[in-house]
């Protein structure tokens, strides 16, 4: 599906070296993926509470951007980012998935990925600048702000002749809301060129598929006509999202900005989580998490 | 010390100068509008600075989170609108991405209150401050004339934190002396007096001296405290006077809910509970009519204030 995918893109194709780069760290990443889609389960089962369906929808990009595409110092944590490359979460409920890649890539203690959603906890339900926890730059819980806050930091690094790049990764269902529509318009009529963009497109929300809810229509036409160039992949293949990656970031720098369709499926990895939107927001229990942390293979040591 | 009308300026052009000034003295500031720069006076900065200066159209809510997402990478950003679309349009955007994210933004808020005039009540916004000062680190200032917003939106970029700047259409004398030292959270006392205490914020701090001087002339010596800096107040200011006078009148262009005057009877209530009287709109919407038929109609006057005054006196 990747290369059919690949294929569909207009963009120049990534190099031989390139290639052979990302084949080498392609089962490594694969790998760390299984280990934050235990954490997902674990922290959520832990605070009996959280949003493991679009965690772990979400869980590959998030590898694929952190151990491979960014270019970023988790330590000492610098909250300007001046030349790193800077992620903003827009859709902050899949905060397992985001502070779990961020602990695995050396932001803050693993084992502090026990504290989720406990009192006087730095790990928020969603993810918050306040208790100062590394990596997190920005507050986002409340959707549909994160392309907002996205562009500014790109302003910020263009004023500071910062070269580096913007991601920003947005949920399906927040589409509903006006203020993607917002930004979109505005990166699309400034040539906006510093950001890859990215949609979490697993096709559930809370009540239940995005078709019933508040139907998306041609996702893909409607942000071409904002002005966007958009690329599609399995977001749930890290071949494919690691070459999708690579083809956004050569294309970073010129007229249009890019957005990349992840098509993913709401909780990939465990069986009885995938193909319904019943645990978009729902804790397993025991015997469910037990489960669950079967199919998923142990590769990073629990926390 | 008798204050004298220096000239009538939009305190509105005292934002324009002071942003303008400080895209020059200080590279750090940007700013953002949502197609109001003229209304704004930010025509010289967005002119002069065109780098520095984004143009966001009719998307308050996109300017409200590009302005958070600026302070990532050390900017200080001012952005511009009515004080309706910069408060009520996009109080969730403000809530989140700038005082829960504890970003240094500049949230500079024109055309408050009912003297925004002819437009009517879907602009003239009343609400505000309450909504402002109700979410936690969040600085609230409504300067007076020209002089003290031009004062303000310079001492707000040296600040660190998120601020909300109100300010006014139409153009009102200017009293303030220009070299009158402004600190953030310290009130001013313009006038000492024994009798009463009268606190005023933005446009009614003319009319509070004005009223001043009218209770002189019926042998009652007013106190007139400016305070600008609604959040975080200036405790010790306000119980200095009162302690002084023991009666208290509240004034400001804006709903008796959730305004100055609430914040001065909590205080008050926990301190020094004394009699006082707030000028202010009774839970009301305005209407269109020109600027001084609204402050009229009301009850936003300097004769209110006297009224006022006359009345929680008699309750000492």
């Amino acid at each position: 599906m990747a290369d059919q995918l690949a294929k569909k893109c207009t963009f120049a194709s990534i190099t031989k070296q390139k290639k052979s780069k990302i084949m080498a760290t392609i089962d490594e990443l694969k790998e760390i993926a299984s280990q934050v889609r235990r954490d997902i389960i674990r922290m959520v089962h832990g605070a009996a509470s959280g949003h493991p369906g679009g965690s772990l929808s979400a869980a590959d990009y998030l590898v694929a951007l952190y151990f491979e595409s960014m270019q970023h110092t988790p330590e000492p944590f610098d909250m300007d980012g001046i030349n790193q490359d800077i992620f903003i979460l827009s859709n902050g409920h899949i905060s397992p998935a985001y502070y779990s890649v961020l602990a695995r890539s050396g932001y803050f203690p693993v084992s502090e990925l026990a504290t989720f959603r406990q009192l006087h906890t730095r790990l928020q339900g969603h993810p918050a600048t306040m208790e100062k926890l590394p990596g997190i730059r920005i507050a986002s819980g409340s959707l549909g702000q994160g392309l907002s806050v996205a562009i500014g930091v790109s302003r910020a690094k263009k004023i500071n002749g910062d070269n580096k790049l913007v991601y920003c990764l947005m949920g399906d269902g927040e589409l509903d809301e006006g203020q993607p529509w917002e930004a979109m318009a505005y990166c699309g009529g400034n040539k906006v060129n510093n950001i890859i963009a990215a949609v979490d497109y697993n096709h559930k929300q809370i009540d239940g598929d995005t078709d019933d809810v508040m139907p998306l229509l041609d996702l893909k036409a409607k942000i071409e006509a904002f002005g966007w160039d958009v690329l599609e992949c399995n977001g749930n293949d890290m071949e494919a999202v690691v070459s999708t990656l690579q083809i956004a970031k050569e294309h970073t720098g010129k007229e249009k900005p890019v957005m990349i369709l992840l098509h993913t499926q709401m909780g990939m990895g465990v069986d009885f989580m995938m193909g319904t939107h019943k645990w978009h927001g729902a804790a397993p229990s025991d015997e469910q998490a037990e489960k669950a942390l079967a199919q998923l293979k142990e590769t990073l040591g629990d926390y | 010390m008798k204050y004298k009308v220096l000239n009538y300026k939009d305190t509105r052009s005292g934002f324009g100068e002071g942003l303008f000034e400080l895209g020059q003295e200080n590279e750090k500031v940007v700013a953002l509008c949502a197609d109001l720069i003229g209304s704004l006076k930010m025509n010289a900065f967005a002119e002069t600075f065109p780098d520095r200066f984004f143009q966001v159209g009719i998307a308050e809510a996109n300017m409200i989170g590009m302005a958070a997402g600026l302070t990532i990478g050390g900017k200080i950003p001012f952005t511009g609108t009515f004080a309706n679309f910069s408060t009520s349009r996009v109080y969730d955007q403000i809530r989140q991405a700038v005082a829960y994210s504890g970003k240094n933004v500049k949230i500079c808020a024109s055309h408050a209150g009912i003297t925004l005039g002819e437009d009517g009540a879907t602009h003239q916004v009343l609400e505000d401050i309450a909504m402002m000062k109700a979410l936690p680190g969040m600085t609230v200032i409504n300067p007076c004339d020209f002089n003290q917003t031009k004062q303000a939106t310079k001492a707000i970029a040296d600040y660190e934190g998120p601020v909300y700047l109100r300010f006014g259409r139409p153009k009102v004398a200017t009293f303030i002396p220009y070299d009158m030292p402004f600190e953030i959270g310290k009130a001013i006392v313009l006038k000492e007096g024994t009798d009463v205490t009268l606190i005023a914020t933005g446009h009614l701090v003319w009319e509070a001296l004005n009223a001043a001087d009218m209770l002189e002339e019926k042998g009652i010596n007013a106190e007139v405290v400016n305070i600008h800096t609604i959040k975080p107040l200036d405790e010790e200011a306000v119980l200095k006077s009162v302690k002084k006078t023991g009666c208290v009148v509240t004034a400001e262009e804006h709903n008796v809910l959730g305004g100055l005057g609430e914040s001065i009877s909590g205080l008050l209530a926990r301190t020094v509970p004394v009699p006082m009287e707030m000028v202010a709109v009774n839970d009301a919407f305005g209407q269109s009519g020109k600027p001084d038929e609204l402050m009229e109609l009301y009850g936003l006057k300097d004769k209110n204030i006297v009224e006022a005054a006359q009345k929680v006196i008699v309750r000492k």
